[in-house]
């Protein structure tokens, strides 16, 4: 079964971090992508810019519209996701708590089937 | 999706192949690298230089050649002698055929079914990663981690390459059968991507079936899942529209259905019937069997389903039986009594939000007369499955219920 966990960040709460919080976020991260792949249980993992880098695009008229910012008007962004292919929706539970992100309040691990697949996987 | 048959014949000499390395050399896990190795060469080869005269000595001599070489590589590394000891190859190879013996290590009870289900592919189906990859749609380097992982577990438990006694042996075959049973339902249940290849599995799990019936064609069990692999498959052509729709067995088209396969399905069943003792495979094969005899679904002998589901609910007792009992209990005696058999799963928290309890029960109230309650449940299963073509079906039948605007 395959599992989109998504990383809900949110700037304020990694901005009031201290250094050595922030490393152990990146060295978590590290270790948890480290595990998947040995496990042969990770398809793919992706982190995106700062949200204030984001576009948001409309067609009006026939014309497309370019808004700088990002689409919701949230304190809470994507801050990526990992892609993972595991046995149930129990074990991607559990692999969602090794997360560091879902240790610390204010940030969000979130765990969702994939309904629908294409395209290719090997970049 | 018909495979050249040299391919055909390398998936069929693997797990001899692999027996035979493991005799010789023991350490079934370099084997099998060696082993897909010597598969992926003869993919590259046989294709322009024709199948060799002899495919398998083929095989086995790549095969050996590839685990010396890395047997020597692994000795070089770790600076140790020359492996002197091993660099004999194989003279004559006794052809014994340790297909099951394989079975039972890649279906070993310390690895999760995703991992055994890989590994069976791979070591026994002959396989490439690649394709494995592609049938579960991961990439091949997570489906390649997830065969070296295995092995190392294999390999960690200490099982020896041979088939277990007594008990033990009753309870891995079981094993074996369900990971064999899962692959089929893999192929069966095509829930995304590229229908093309997951096909392919329903139809190498069936060959794998095969080769175990052959071999132990005593087993009711074994029969009663290879009959029932047979039947579920002979309804593959009716069972979805052209777009790609779910097409409910009672609207199938049954002149759609497989006669030949059915037939053999048949056989098997009543052969699996006839035997001493009755297991769930047996029992399901013969649903099926029954659904197969009915040439319209009104024709269907709905008391027997009944019964025979009755009777799994006994030796097998699990809510997705008591679900399907509610759906014939509803044919024999009206949609009420079938609610009312659904109501006493509520309480199972393995079906809270299931979206197959909620499909049922829309399906018995629409035939109840209570169009307002059936259409709640089809969109609230269509909500709750993972698969597309389920809830394209589950909102084609949500909309024909859609209360008119107020």
């Amino acid at each position: 079964m395959q599992f989109l966990i998504s990383l809900h960040i949110n700037p304020a709460v990694l901005d009031a971090l201290t250094d050595e919080e922030k490393a152990a976020i990146g060295g978590g991260h590290g270790a948890f992508i480290e595990a998947l792949k040995k496990s042969g249980e990770l398809i793919t993992t992706q982190a995106l810019v700062d949200p204030s880098q984001a576009v948001v695009v409309s067609v009006s008229n026939g014309q497309p519209v370019v808004t700088d910012g990002p689409f919701l008007e949230s304190k809470e962004f994507l801050g990526g996701f990992y892609l993972i292919d595991c046995e149930d929706k129990q074990r991607a539970i559990e692999l969602a708590a090794q997360i560091p992100d879902a240790a610390i309040k204010g940030l969000g691990v979130e765990v969702r089937q994939v309904m629908f697949a294409d395209g290719q996987l090997e970049a | 999706m018909t495979a050249p048959p040299f391919e055909d014949l390398l998936r069929e000499l693997t797990p001899r192949v692999l027996g035979t390395l493991v005799r010789r050399y023991g350490q079934f896990e370099g084997c099998e690298d060696a082993v897909q190795e010597a598969v992926l060469a003869a993919a590259v080869q046989w294709p322009g230089e024709g199948v060799p005269n002899n495919p398998r000595g083929w095989l086995v001599t790549v095969a050996s050649r590839r685990l010396i070489d890395q047997l020597r590589s692994d000795h070089a590394r770790r600076e140790r002698e020359s492996a002197t000891a091993t660099e004999v190859l194989p003279e004559d190879v006794p052809d014994t055929d340790d297909t099951l013996v394989l079975l039972f290590l890649c279906c070993h009870p310390t690895l999760t079914a995703a991992s055994q289900t890989a590994l069976t592919l791979r070591a026994v189906g002959g396989l490439t990663t690649a394709e494995i990859a592609r049938a579960f749609l991961v990439p091949e380097a997570t489906m390649a981690a997830r065969i070296s992982r295995a092995k190392q577990r294999v390999k960690a438990a200490g099982s020896s390459f041979s088939l277990p006694d007594g008990p033990e042996r009753e309870e891995r075959l079981r094993v074996v059968l369900h990971v064999l049973y899962l692959i089929f339902n893999e192929g069966y249940t095509a829930s995304s991507g590229s229908r093309l290849h997951r096909a392919d599995l329903a139809r190498e799990a069936i060959r794998l079936t095969r080769t175990v019936h052959g071999q132990l064609p005593e087993d009711g069990e074994v029969t009663g899942l290879l009959g029932l692999m047979l039947l579920t498959h002979a309804r593959r052509r009716a069972r979805t529209t052209a777009a790609g729709d779910l097409v409910p067995l009672d609207e199938q088209d049954r002149t759609r259905w497989d006669r030949e396969l059915i037939a053999e399905g048949i056989e098997l069943v009543k052969a699996a019937l006839a035997g001493p003792t009755l297991g769930p495979y047996q029992l399901q094969a013969a649903i099926a069997a029954t659904h197969a005899d009915a040439v319209t679904a009104k024709e269907t002998n709905w008391p027997q389903v009944q019964a025979l589901y009755l009777i799994l609910e006994r030796i097998a007792p699990n809510p997705m039986v008591t679900l399907n009992r509610a759906i014939a209990l509803a044919e024999t005696e009206g949609p009420q009594a079938g609610l009312e058999l659904l109501s006493t799963l509520d309480s199972d928290p393995r079906m809270t939000g299931h979206h197959r309890l909620l499909s049922v029960r829309a399906h018995l109230l629409e035939q109840t007369g209570d169009p307002a309650g059936a259409y709640e449940h089809y969109r609230r299963a269509a909500k709750s499955t993972a698969s597309l073509a389920e809830q394209r079906y589950l909102e084609s039948r949500a909309g024909r219920l859609r209360p008119p605007p107020a």
